[in-house]
């Protein structure tokens, strides 16, 4: 159920992010998604990608600061209110998203998102109690 | 306690011996070195003037370039045919600070290092391995010297050699070791890699000195070493080691005052400060008689400590593990802050050495502080609040220890950068014209 995401320290200056994803790209690695949080001095590149482990060998043998997190990748009806609709449940249950991003690609008629929880189990409980379909891990890395 | 008629001498006993070996020093000094005789008639200052060990604050201070430009025996008050020992500084900043030994001064600075080895519980029963260098250094010979007089084995390895150090170590049945503490943590690796358990060894004290250590490096080295680690201090210039030395307390370094008077004064207006506040060190050598050294600059920083008498029962004043070097300190604000001060509040937070860049400038009028911090594995999160947490714990602990208000920056790993596997600490941009 969960996937496992990467989360890459970044410096706030020009040719940061490019040199990570040029990292990526030459160890074979495919960004699957990604986000971008940023602060004025610093920010943290999150990605989910083909080749996990690869993408981490890639990343630490070139001397960046690389944490794995887990997080979920939940199916979320393309129509409008859909997204709404997930996170009424999740508040419901009482659970606080760290924070999420949306997938490039489509899974079916469904959007993607990617949910960072304290307690992803609970998330897991939570969701599949209110009848949300979470993907599984290998679905993700292949899409 | 090697000399305990000295070494516990009441303090009133011990500022009258102080106040009248200060009096000969000054007359020597004066009689046969002419630029000392130069230096107190430009102060002003006559030997009678000195009538006891509080008029030494009547006196010029002795700086390291000036005993420089006295190369070689410029700064010699007894004649060759008295000297018996020569040695020097490394002069890696230049010439080097050349030092004669009359009899007597071998004889005393053997009796200082046979009392810093009496610190440790060392008896005549002891062997005392001695790891420092032997040579010009006074390293070597200062210990080896040491504990012949306190009537130990020597053990003169010298430095290096590391495989054959632990084999005598074994089966010498050494109980006393004395190397820099950067060359202890050596011999426990490569202990490690020849599969020798020091653990079971007899060592009981170690001294370790030469170079500037942490309280890290002393757990680390009482974690490999069955010993008590104990923090030596000496210079060239005033002796070599045994100048000063922690007994079992673990908690400031005994300085063998009857022979070597310490002051702690303001680097910057030269005033004496009082006990309990840093400052830099400076030593005036009572009794030498080869290089009768008044008032030397050190350019160490420490201070002396104000807690009181040492349970251990000597008299003598103790000072802090040493703080840093003048030369490294940064005047930012009026406010002395010394790039060891960072790196303590950092190892605090980070329980690691961290990869560190201290940056100077001056916006306007105002001098400004920046600390570039590495993200290690360790500290990084994924979260930003976290990462903005660390940052502002780090700002805080700083302006708490330092007095000083710095902005603190998360960079990236390997961005600092480094010279010879040593990082480059500060960067000052101030222009000040």
């Amino acid at each position: 159920m969960k996937v496992r995401q990467i989360s890459i320290f970044l410096e706030n200056r020009s040719g940061r992010l490019a040199s990570v994803l040029k990292e990526v790209g030459r160890a074979g690695v495919n960004i699957r998604a990604l986000s971008l949080a940023d602060t004025s001095d610093f920010g943290i590149l999150r990605l989910i990608v083909d080749d996990v482990d690869k993408g981490v060998q890639a990343l630490k043998g070139t001397g960046h600061t690389v944490s794995l997190t887990d997080v979920l990748a939940v199916e979320v009806p393309d129509r409008p209110g859909g997204l709404a609709g997930i996170l009424d449940a999740l508040s419901g249950a009482g659970l606080n998203v760290e924070y999420m991003y949306a997938f490039v690609s489509r899974a079916s008629d469904k959007a993607v998102v990617v949910f960072r929880f304290e307690d992803a189990d609970a998330a897991i409980a939570a969701l599949k109690k209110a009848g949300i379909s979470i993907l599984p891990a290998e679905t993700v890395y292949a899409l | 306690m090697f000399n305990p008629q000295a070494e516990a001498m009441p303090v009133k006993e011990l500022r009258k011996l102080q106040g009248e070996r200060l009096k000969s020093l000054v007359r020597r000094a004066y009689d046969h070195v002419p630029f000392y005789r130069a230096k107190l008639d430009a102060q002003g200052v006559k030997p009678d003037d000195v009538r006891g060990i509080e008029d030494i604050a009547k006196l010029p201070f002795t700086l390291k370039p000036e005993f420089r430009e006295q190369y070689p025996f410029g700064m010699f008050a007894a004649p060759m045919k008295d000297i018996v020992r020569i040695h020097a500084s490394s002069g890696t900043t230049g010439k080097p600070t050349v030092v004669g030994y009359t009899k007597n001064d071998v004889d005393n600075w053997a009796e200082c290092a046979a009392r810093s080895l009496g610190c440790g519980g060392a008896t005549a029963e002891d062997v005392v391995q001695v790891a420092y260098g032997y040579g010009l250094f006074t390293g070597g010979l200062g210990m080896h010297y040491g504990a012949e007089k306190l009537g130990a084995a020597a053990l003169p390895m010298s430095s290096g050699n590391t495989e054959k150090q632990i084999m005598l170590m074994k089966d010498f049945g050494v109980t006393v070791l004395c190397c820099t503490p950067s060359y202890a943590l050596q011999i426990a690796e490569v202990a490690a890699k020849m599969g020798e358990d020091l653990m079971k060894l007899p060592l009981k004290s170690g001294h370790f000195g030469a170079e500037p250590w942490t309280q890290a490096m002393r757990q680390r080295i009482e974690e490999l070493f069955p010993l008590k680690a104990l923090d030596i201090y000496g210079l060239s210039e005033v002796a070599g080691p045994g100048v000063a030395n922690e007994c079992l307390e673990q908690h400031g370094l005994h300085v063998f005052e009857d022979h070597f008077y310490p002051e702690i004064i303001d680097p910057e207006t030269g005033d004496p400060l009082p006990d309990g506040q840093k400052g830099e060190l400076v030593f005036t050598c009572l009794t030498k008689e080869g290089v009768p050294l008044i008032r030397y600059r050190t350019r160490d920083i420490t201070m002396i400590l104000d807690d009181g008498p040492c349970p251990c029962g000597r008299t003598s004043r103790r000072i802090a593990r040493l703080m840093g070097r003048t030369d490294d300190m940064l005047i930012i604000r009026g406010i002395n802050v010394f790039p060891s001060q960072v790196e303590d509040v950092l190892v605090r937070i980070e329980g690691v050495q961290p990869q560190y860049l201290i940056v100077v400038d001056r916006q306007g009028n105002l001098d400004t502080m920046e600390i570039k911090v590495e993200v290690t594995e360790a500290l990084f999160s994924d979260e930003v609040k976290k990462l903005e947490a660390l940052r502002d714990k780090i700002h805080h602990q700083i302006k708490t220890m330092l007095n000083v208000s710095a902005k603190i920056t998360l960079v990236e790993p390997n961005t600092i950068e480094r010279t010879l596997g040593k990082a480059k600490r500060v960067q000052d941009l101030r222009k000040l014209t």
